[in-house]
């Protein structure tokens, strides 16, 4: 059961570096304009 | 003169989903340009008519193109619009104009309010709900394989998996909890329980008893359990938040919009843009055509006409003339005036009916929500169930053997464990998720209907409405006159081309009868009798039939009316009528199929209601109804136990609209009116009203089946927790399985759509 001394600390830093990702999305106000998310990736950059 | 015919062809959203703006962005925006951090000027603007990723492209494009502009950006989901450009750059009237080009209607934001523009408690909800969402997903990865070794894991496994689930547990909930805290803490000092006492209570007590219960390393933490009932309770408080967010957003950009401009006139005779709370007893106003007078005041110069239909139902203009009244909210027609206001924004006649609006919804703020109602009776229940549940623990034993049974004490260690397990199961997951979810997904339906729904307790009003009053003028009929008799085709080409100078609305109406043309050349508008212009060498004339057809017979039939003359030839009379929106017919019908009582009061002459009322088929009816009048009305239902639902959209409903117990108001009412009611209908149809009220009905009887579902889920579970069965892992399957069958209840609400509303 050594492993787990190394799987813990794996699943705890995968399951936070989820939560920094999601904080810097909310901080970039990536949820401001969700319908106008959804459009502009349509839109044609010339 | 083929590129306007272009231009209006494409104008507004290239899909089709909301029509071209029709007005002109007349309103200079210069006084609410503002310079940014980075020394650019900065002007927001809120559009309207824009719904799709065509809309976005064909806005930002247009107005990147204009020289100067450095940053134009469209939020898609607020409609608001930030353009930025270098100092002195462009005028800030350039970009107003590139808008009405575009086919949009803007209206400048007042910065003020418009700052708080980001939601600082949405987004500190957000952190909460992800921190609880990592603590509970990685504390479930350390508690299934406690609950799944049960027997074969070593006692020391176990509580080092309990301390790293302690370690993740403990800062999250007390990150995540602070809502909860804050909320209590603040219930409390006020001397009243809310929802929030008891899930404070059971937090912080699961966390010491799981801590201390991990120091002695037993068997049984509730570190998963704590964080997954943050998680559930802050989706539920999330969603309930963007509701009152949302209407919050709706009621303060309708409130940025009345701060309008107007055009200030100085002693050297310089016009410029002032905000409208900036206007001072005695200044001098220019009123453009087309202009909307924003405080009351005396006309000093010019001859115009004013449509003063939005203060008083009234659909024919009024004459204006040096030392007349004018009142705010009147539009002046056709031509330039010049004013002396005689009072400020706050004092003028608008500013009554905003006193007579804050009364009426004084009244409304002490309706009771669904959710407040239960939770005022499931607070001390809790409260005393798990106390009930501590005290039979430790008091029990003793007294069962004082009447000779035998039984051994338990200890405070089992009876605090087991009323703390009480306060988890019975934790109002289900119930905080109850009414919330319905009514987003109630809302959410609706929206894509073309309905507003500003608020929840709107959606709860508006299922109990057994009586619906409706507005004429604006509401019931579309609040423009339309052609009604046959006249050629040469005439009436004729006659348009003379009416498109004009912003009188009997010209309007014979424009749109006529379609698109080209305007008559050297034509000109006598304010208060009509056009005359010469084609071709002949004298035409259109207007009052005592301007173009002096000779010709009165016709008395009372109708509004257009005369034409071209030359000596014969006088031709156009008559208008007010026409019923498409389906006013089958929604009042509607409305009377389902059992709810109709009314039609309206401030227009008795005449006209009376057959707007025929046509419609509503035989309550009031005509030359005064604002008062209305609200009085309206009080009257209320006194004979009614529930209303005031429909309408001008000034004069204003007042009425926010007396009534539900009220809503088509998306062409004044800004005031949108803000004073609780739905607001956005298509030219009133049909989605039906639906509306349907919609509401439906989401009441799923909201109340959840509280049902929640209190049976209680009565089963609390026992059972009182009498020491909790495990973690039931109270895991428990909390997450009641919120699950909740939430699904409210998406039914989401299958029940396409059922025909009409036959």
């Amino acid at each position: 059961m050594d492993i787990m001394i190394f799987l813990i600390p794996a699943a705890v830093c995968l399951g936070a570096m989820g939560l920094a990702a999601f904080f810097w999305s909310l901080k970039s106000g990536q949820y401001e304009d969700l319908d106008g998310a959804a459009h502009r990736i349509l839109i044609d950059d010339e | 003169m083929a590129t306007v015919a272009l231009d209006a062809a494409e104008a507004g959203c290239p899909s089709g989903l909301a029509p071209p703006a029709s007005g002109d962005n007349r309103a200079d925006p210069a006084a609410f340009v503002r310079r940014d951090a980075r020394g650019r000027d900065t002007l927001e603007l809120l559009v309207q008519g824009a719904k799709c990723g065509g809309c976005i492209a064909k806005i930002e494009g247009g107005l990147l193109a204009l020289p100067g502009v450095t940053d134009a950006r469209l939020n898609l989901s607020t409609g608001r619009l930030r353009v930025a450009w270098s100092p002195g750059a462009l005028k800030p009237s350039v970009v107003a104009e590139a808008l009405t080009r575009l086919g949009y209607s803007a209206t400048a934001f007042d910065p003020e309010a418009a700052t708080r523009q980001t939601d600082e408690e949405g987004r500190k909800l957000l952190r909460c709900l992800a921190v609880a969402g990592f603590a509970a997903m990685n504390i479930m990865m350390f508690s299934v394989p406690i609950w799944s070794g049960d027997g074969e894991m070593g006692e020391g496994t176990r509580t080092l998996l309990h301390w790293v689930s302690a370690l993740i547990a403990i800062p999250a909930a007390l990150y995540a909890a602070q809502p909860f805290f804050r909320s209590a803490w603040r219930a409390l000092s006020a001397r009243h329980a809310n929802m929030d006492v008891p899930i404070s209570l059971a937090v912080v007590l699961t966390l010491g008893i799981s801590v201390s219960e991990t120091l002695q390393q037993g068997e049984h933490a509730y570190f998963d359990g704590i964080t997954m009932l943050l998680f559930f309770l802050l989706i539920g408080r999330y969603l309930d938040h963007r509701l009152r967010e949302r209407a919050r957003t709706a009621a303060r950009d309708l409130l940025a919009l009345q701060a309008v401009t107007a055009s200030r006139i100085d002693a050297r005779g310089h016009v410029s843009a002032v905000a409208a709370r900036d206007i001072a007893v005695g200044d001098r106003l220019q009123l453009a055509a087309g202009d909307r007078a924003v405080v009351d005041g005396v006309i000093e110069e010019g001859v115009s006409e004013l449509d003063c239909s939005m203060l008083t139902g009234e659909t024919l203009p009024q004459a204006a003339r040096p030392g007349g009244a004018i009142h705010a909210g009147a539009i002046n027609l056709t031509q330039r005036l010049i004013m002396r206001a005689t009072a400020e924004v706050r004092d003028s006649a608008v500013a009554e009916l905003a006193r007579l609006i804050e009364i009426g919804e004084q009244g409304r703020a002490r309706f009771v929500r669904l959710a407040d109602k239960a939770a005022a009776l499931y607070v001390p229940m809790v409260h005393s169930l798990a106390a009930l549940s501590f005290l039979g623990w430790l008091l029990g034993p003793a007294l069962l053997r004082a009447l000779g049974f035998e039984v051994a004490d338990v200890g405070v260690r089992i009876a605090l464990m087991n009323a703390v397990a009480v306060l988890i199961i019975t934790c109002p997951c289900a119930l905080g998720l109850a009414v919330p979810a319905v009514q987003v997904v109630a809302t959410g339906r609706l929206f894509k209907r073309g309905v507003l729904v500003k608020s929840g307790d709107a959606l709860e009003r508006l299922a109990q409405v057994d009586v619906v009053v409706f507005d004429k003028t604006g509401t019931l009929t579309l609040g423009k006159p339309r052609l009604v008799n046959e006249v050629d085709v040469e005439t009436l080409r004729a006659a348009a081309a003379l009416a498109r100078i004009s912003r009188h609305p009997l010209s309007r109406a014979l424009v749109e009868a006529a379609g698109p043309g080209a305007p008559a050349k050297h034509a000109r508008e006598i304010a208060g009798e009509g056009i005359e212009a010469n084609m071709d060498g002949v004298t035409v004339r259109l207007g009052r039939r005592t301007f173009a057809a002096p000779d010709a017979l009165d016709a008395v039939d009372g109708s509004a009316e257009l005369w034409f003359a071209h030359g000596a030839g014969a006088p031709v009379r156009f008559t208008f009528a007010d026409a019923l929106r498409v389906d006013a017919t089958e929604t009042v019908a509607a409305l009377k199929r389902r059992g709810i009582g109709v009314e039609l009061v309206s401030g227009d002459r008795p005449i006209a209601v009376a057959a707007a009322a025929r046509a419609a088929g509503i035989e309550h009816w009031a005509g030359g109804v005064a604002p008062a009048d209305k609200v009085a009305r309206l009080a009257a239902l209320k006194a004979a136990g009614k529930k209303t639902l005031m429909v309408g959209d001008g000034l004069n409903d204003s007042p009425a609209l926010a007396a009534a117990h539900a009220s809503a108001s088509p998306g062409t009412a004044l800004e005031a009116s949108q803000a004073a009611s609780d739905i607001v209908l956005q298509g030219a149809e009133l049909a989605p009203l039906v639906e509306a009220i349907d919609v509401a009905k439906a989401a009441k009887a799923r909201a109340l089946e959840n509280l049902r579902f929640s209190a049976l889920y209680n009565l089963i579970a609390a026992p059972m927790a009182a009498a020491g069965l909790l495990t973690p892992l039931i109270a895991a399957l428990a909390m997450s399985g009641s919120s699950l069958i909740v939430t699904l209840n409210a998406l039914r609400l989401q299958l029940e759509r396409g059922r025909p509303w009409t036959s």
